[in-house]
């Protein structure tokens, strides 16, 4: 097996690994932030709606302006548990 | 463009390298030791040739305070047949963990993996996530989340067979 060709076939396989380790970035389990470190964004500050005057007023002018009524984001904090 | 031969084999190392440092730990794995997790004066319980469920949970997880009471019934139901519960926290504030103990008092030894050393190692993929290990102390199911009766009874189920299978095999 001469030079050259050995030299195909290991830029095919690095070719191919490569895509592999970064089929990775594509996965969906793929997290920035580990869920063991998601203390503060399950914390309650924050939370959107942690203030009831502040979402009574947002609710006010979003039902004013669009004449729509709830369906306003979802409950929960950050952490992301289940 | 052609690289040269010499760093198209590093590159090829490194790559590999990469692969392999994705080190969670999944079915058929040993399981890390635990204790380092032991605070000093304290014994872990003897999980040598026991079934042992270990479960990562901190105290802002709300699945996590949901499944302890899953866990005190199957303690209850299951020790007397070899079943070990160890419960490790990943909160990183001692407070936040004396808190939670102190609230929901769980019958099972519960630990708290300072410096979160332990929770990288294995990699948990969700919080909670737990590691039901056989006698032979690999992992034999891994359970993510807590989804109130049906990780209950999935539980309930591996550990029936994990206690099942032959002792003598492992002592």
């Amino acid at each position: 097996m001469n030079k050259i060709l050995l030299c195909r076939l290991s830029a095919l396989f690095l070719t191919a690994l490569s895509l592999t380790a970064l089929g990775g970035c594509a996965n969906a389990n793929l997290v920035r932030v580990h869920p063991w470190e998601r203390a503060t964004l399950a914390d309650y500050t924050m939370r959107p709606d942690r203030d009831p005057l502040a979402t009574a007023l947002g609710e006010h002018t979003y039902f004013s302006r669009e004449s729509a009524s709830g369906g306003r984001g979802v409950g929960g904090s950050g952490c992301g548990c289940n | 463009m052609s690289l040269p031969f010499k760093v198209r084999v590093r590159l090829l190392l490194f790559f590999s390298a990469c692969l392999c440092l994705r080190a969670e730990v999944r079915v058929g794995d040993p399981f890390p030791s635990l204790s380092a997790l032991a605070p000093a004066g304290a014994e872990l319980p003897a999980g040598a040739g026991k079934v042992v469920l270990v479960d990562f949970w901190a105290s802002w997880c709300a699945p996590c305070k949901e499944s302890f009471h899953s866990y005190a019934q199957l303690q209850s139901d299951y020790r007397s047949r070899g079943l070990v519960i160890v419960a490790v926290s990943v909160d990183e504030k001692q407070s936040a963990f004396d808190a939670f103990v102190k609230k929901l008092s769980p019958p099972f030894m519960v630990l708290r993996d300072q410096g979160q050393q332990l929770v990288r190692q294995v990699s948990v993929p969700a919080m909670p996530t737990c590691y039901l290990l056989g006698r032979d102390g690999r992992v034999r199911f891994v359970h993510q989340g807590f989804r109130g009766v049906e990780t209950d009874r999935a539980i309930r189920q591996e550990t029936d067979l994990l206690l099942a299978e032959n002792t003598s095999a492992h002592e």
